[in-house]
């Protein structure tokens, strides 16, 4: 099992969503999250003064699956969350050691 | 009446004498039967809830919007407790130093004689509407003068020293500003216009509010790495109230209700929507976007400027008016952060200041009916005219300067001014007052 965790652009969110759905992901963990990447942030304008917001609203996804749909996963989420400018985001994988149920206590793959 | 704005209503009773008598005859000659008027007395109480409606909680929320989330409940502080210190003090002695005869020394100050409004009855009347109503009138405009200063020192200063110095402030800046041309001094006497307070207002504040930025200090991190506004929603709605609460403060400063007051009404609203689009138009072909911050503080612009004007000039003048105030007030803030490197947090001396004074200067142009205005006084010309309104302008800017600093050394030796480096880091909500905004 793997863990995918994506920062994506938030208004890609649906897209993605949509998009993971098609290819069988049964559900994912959605968090709101600041931070900065190679572009530092960026400015915003009151009154003629600059202010810096070094931290970039972003979304992230936490998606957990099994081996076999690792894959195609990161290549969806690529392909849909990709708008070709600047800080559309990064996808991470790890690998993921257990996973249980809670309801029924079931562990592994058919947990997810 | 219309040449003097409401200082016509008390020049009367307290400059009785030959001169008055022939600038205006027939007010001196209404006051010897003067009856109070229901329809006059209505519209003062009425604008009377304006005016307060401004400070609480339109320009609370104004400046409780522009500053970050940490410090969001200090500014709300700051206001209200001003409010009520400045009702309190107006009641005291503020408005006998204002308003009532000084004397020998009236030319500058009023006396002691209305202190706790000994002697006004509920008879009492100033020109035809209970000396109540004007008392508590007049009292709006001290409650929000002060308020104003709030926006020079948010996100670092301790609370006691805001109390201290707006205290002071009101008895040596306002109550005497407010005297000499309100309240029949000496620049009444010379003719000055100011019909709801360009000078006695927003010169007032917006000077003091320099000086007290400077001798405060910058917030850390000014002016490059400053966090923006925490929430620009609650600056429009304040501003928007202050916009809806002008009316009281200029119409009502016809003290009647009356033409005068219709047409205040009239130019307040259109130099407001005027410097607006402004403002906005500027900020959209320099950065591409415009922005809600930058058309209500345009609105704020156009209303300080339209303020000492606002009976005096007609509706095209109040376009030029607005125009000029969004351009000048746009073209000051840029001067005062960025060149002069002042921390005058939420530009009050940019705004007010430079808007009220060029209110002041611009009227004597604007008033001629070759201008569309109302007309100067008789014997008046332009030229004469921007001679009094200028020398008006360098008594004050001086007065409320010199005394400003002086406050500000006293307040410093007796209670110091600024928040340590952590308060200000956890923000003066949690820091000064035990309380935060957002419990997420």
């Amino acid at each position: 099992m793997k863990m995918v965790m994506a920062i994506i652009k938030p208004f890609k969110l649906d897209e993605v969503r949509e998009a993971l759905g098609a290819i069988g992901v049964e559900g994912l963990t959605v968090s709101e999250v600041k931070g900065y990447g190679r572009q530092k942030g960026q400015t915003e304008i009151y009154r003629g003064a600059e202010y810096a917001v070094s931290f970039v609203p972003k979304v992230k996804l936490e998606i957990a699956v099994d081996d076999g749909l690792t894959e195609r996963v990161v290549e969806t989420i690529r392909e849909t969350a990709n708008s070709d400018k600047i800080g559309d985001g990064k996808i991470f994988v790890m690998d993921l050691g257990a996973a249980v149920r809670i309801r029924t206590g079931e562990t592994g793959a058919s947990a997810l | 009446m219309a040449h003097w704005g409401r200082g016509a209503a008390l020049a009367v009773p307290l400059l009785l004498g030959a001169a008055v008598g022939a600038l205006m005859p027939s007010e001196a000659a209404a006051q010897v039967t003067a009856t109070m008027d229901g329809a006059n007395t209505a519209w003062i109480l009425t604008a009377t809830a304006l005016v307060l409606f401004m400070t609480l909680p339109g320009l609370a929320l104004f400046y409780g919007g522009l500053v970050r989330a940490k410090n969001i409940l200090s500014v709300l502080m700051h206001c209200f407790s001003i409010a009520c210190l400045a009702s309190v003090l107006w009641l005291v002695v503020v408005y006998s130093l204002a308003f009532s005869d000084g004397g020998p020394a009236n030319q500058w100050i009023g006396g002691l004689g209305k202190a706790f409004l000994a002697g006004v009855g509920p008879d009492a009347l100033i020109g035809d509407i209970p000396e109540s109503v004007f008392f508590m009138f007049q009292m709006t405009f001290a409650v929000i003068t002060p308020a104003l200063v709030v926006g020079a020192y948010p996100e670092r200063i301790k609370f006691l020293p805001v109390l201290m110095f707006s205290g002071l402030w009101l008895i040596f800046v306002y109550a005497p500003v407010a005297h000499w041309i309100w309240g029949g001094g000496w620049l009444a006497g010379l003719g000055v216009m100011d019909f709801a307070g360009g000078l006695v207002v927003h010169a007032t504040a917006g000077i003091s509010a320099i000086v007290l930025a400077k001798m405060l200090g910058s917030r850390r991190g000014f002016p490059n790495e400053l966090r923006p506004p925490h929430s620009p929603a609650l600056t429009m709605i304040g501003a928007a109230m202050l916009w809806v609460g002008w009316y009281g403060f200029n119409a009502g400063s016809a003290l009647a209700a009356n033409g005068s007051a219709g047409m205040a009404m009239v130019v307040t609203h259109i130099s407001a929507a005027t410097a607006s689009l402004t403002w906005m138009t500027i900020e959209w072909i320099k950065f591409g976007k415009p922005s809600l911050v930058g058309i209500v503080t345009g609105m704020v612009a156009g209303l300080a400027t339209i303020t000492p004007a606002s009976g005096f000039v007609g509706p095209a003048g109040a376009l030029v008016y607005g125009v000029l105030a969004g351009m000048v007030c746009y073209w000051a803030v840029g001067a005062i952060k960025h060149k002069l490197k002042i921390d005058d947090s939420l530009d009050v001396f940019a705004v007010h200041g430079v808007g009220g004074v060029l209110g002041i200067l611009l009227v004597s142009f604007f008033a001629l009916p070759a201008l569309g205005g109302l007309g100067l006084a008789a014997g008046m010309t332009a030229g004469k005219q921007f001679g009094v309104q200028l020398l008006g302008t360098v008594a004050v800017v001086v007065w409320s300067a010199v005394f400003s600093v002086v406050i500000i050394k006293v307040v410093m030796a007796i209670a110091g001014l600024r928040a340590s480096e952590e308060a200000e880091t956890e923000g003066l909500d949690l820091s000064e007052h035990g309380e935060r905004e957002y419990n997420f």
